[in-house]
């Protein structure tokens, strides 16, 4: 093992880190609007919103995310003729829909847990439903559903590394790339240098969602101490639970 | 530019079903080591000495928060490198994948003994049980019936991440696919779709049970 090549090769992975923090970055904003628009659908009453929501949530959540990116990236242009331009706009969107479904079951089942009276209280002010959603239901929901969502947008970075799978070149692609040449034998200083790398980003995104939560609670009259929490802490109840498919 | 072609699904189902078998053989390995290794690891943090609990959950802090993808890259060339060679990308594969969730499970066993009222613990002590009659007669009994419905659905979602392995050369449906492909010029795209079909096919079942379960099991009292 060479660690002074790891070392010099450090500049080379300043690119790759690039793509690894856009394919999480865009692929969360995106299954964060994926998740609002499904789990708004899958709340509704009426059973021709609410059907084909759950259909897509299930689809996505039924299925391997790794099989979904190889066919969002092969499959689908053959398939649907639609044919994106480059890889990593199929990664992004297989991640998107995949975390998306996933995560819409965070908005629903936060949404759910408005107490009852909130709801009847703005019947009683003659709200419409849109100023009911916008300025009671969401305010008091988005705050519960910060922590699992923080674990998906975990899991969200640790799927980018599949990206490397179908030819993207992301800190992955290049630990193999650089560690890969000469037989191998020098991978594994690299791969241990990205697994750091990942665990870095994981630290980065644990705080600022924490950051977040704490924002969200006094924007609603919540106390903003938290339980003291192990370091980086696992996926909330909702996530394993919730992640039933 | 390939075309979708049925005769082509045909041909090739044989050999994605065969990789739907391995993947079933990695879930169950994998499996049962993320389900007794989790729980291991949720009893040690809980009663072991000190330095056993930062241990254990600074390793699987680490785990948990770096993709599954590179672990299975790092075991595997740490092995053929310098441990031993003539282990299997199989059982390599299994072993990480099941350690992976391992660290996934024994967050939901925690959460079930952390459930657990204070005076279970409480009267345990006042009775000077033996420490494993403790948690044998008093806390896994509890414990058990709070997680066995999380656990199951992380050995769903283990179940799902298994293409991953394809990345060692686990000839699971991708890499079956991709096989196929070599030798005719053709095949990823039916592959690739049977494999996704058979995932829904496999998981949904399995899921609807493990949500009648977890319903079963809140409804019980305890």
């Amino acid at each position: 093992m060479d660690f002074q090549a790891v070392i010099d090769s450090l500049p080379r992975y300043a690119e790759p880190l690039l793509v690894t923090i856009q394919v999480t970055v865009a692929s969360a904003a995106l299954a964060l609007l994926v998740a609002f628009a499904l789990g708004l659908m899958t709340s509704s009453k009426h059973l021709v919103v609410r059907t084909p929501a759950r259909v897509v949530v299930e689809f996505f959540r039924g299925s391997s995310v790794v099989v979904q990116l190889f066919w969002f990236a092969i499959a689908m242009p053959v398939i649907l003729g639609i044919q994106f331009d480059y890889a990593i706009a199929a990664a992004i969107i297989a991640l998107a829909l995949n975390y998306g479904s996933y995560s819409s079951e965070v908005v629903r089942s936060a949404i759910a847990s408005v107490p009852k009276g909130q709801l009847e209280a703005c019947t009683a002010l003659n709200f419409t439903p849109i100023q009911r959603m916008r300025l009671v239901i969401l305010p008091q929901a988005w705050p519960e559903m910060i922590p699992s969502l923080c674990s998906f947008a975990i899991m969200l970075l640790k799927a980018s590394a599949l990206v490397s799978l179908i030819s993207v070149t992301d800190i992955t692609r290049m630990a193999t790339l650089i560690g890969g040449q000469g037989g191998g034998v020098n991978q594994l200083p690299h791969l241990a240098l990205i697994l750091v790398i990942y665990f870095v980003l994981a630290w980065l995104i644990w705080n600022g969602m924490r950051a977040l939560e704490r924002k969200a609670k006094r924007g609603v009259g919540i106390d903003a101490k938290l339980p003291k929490n192990r370091a980086i802490d696992a996926p909330a109840a909702a996530a394993g639970g919730g992640g039933a498919a | 530019m390939q075309e979708w072609n049925n005769e082509t699904v045909v041909e090739i189902f044989p050999a994605i079903w065969d990789g739907f078998l391995v993947v079933l053989q990695v879930t169950l390995v994998a499996g049962i080591i993320a389900v007794l290794l989790g729980l291991l690891v949720a009893i040690g943090e809980r009663s072991g000495p000190p330095w056993l609990k930062r241990v254990l959950s600074g390793f699987f802090q680490f785990i948990r928060n770096t993709p599954l993808l590179v672990q299975v890259l790092f075991v595997w060339t740490a092995t053929s490198l310098y441990i031993n060679p003539e282990w299997t990308a199989f059982a390599v594969g299994s072993a990480v994948l099941g350690v992976h969730y391992a660290s996934y499970t024994s967050e939901s066993y925690r959460a079930g003994i952390e459930a657990i009222p204070k005076g279970q613990w409480e009267a345990a002590t006042a009775l000077s049980l033996p420490t494993h009659r403790v948690w044998g007669a008093i806390i896994l009994p509890q414990m058990l019936r709070r997680s066995t419905a999380a656990v199951a659905n992380w050995v769903i979602a283990m179940f799902k991440e298994v293409p991953t392995l394809f990345a060692i050369g686990v000839l699971e449906m991708i890499a079956q696919a991709q096989k196929y492909q070599g030798q005719n010029y053709t095949g990823v795209v039916e592959g690739y779709t049977i494999a996704g079909i058979l995932f829904l096919a496999a998981s949904y079942p399995v899921a609807v049970a493990a949500r009648r379960l977890e319903n079963r099991l809140a409804k019980s009292h305890f």
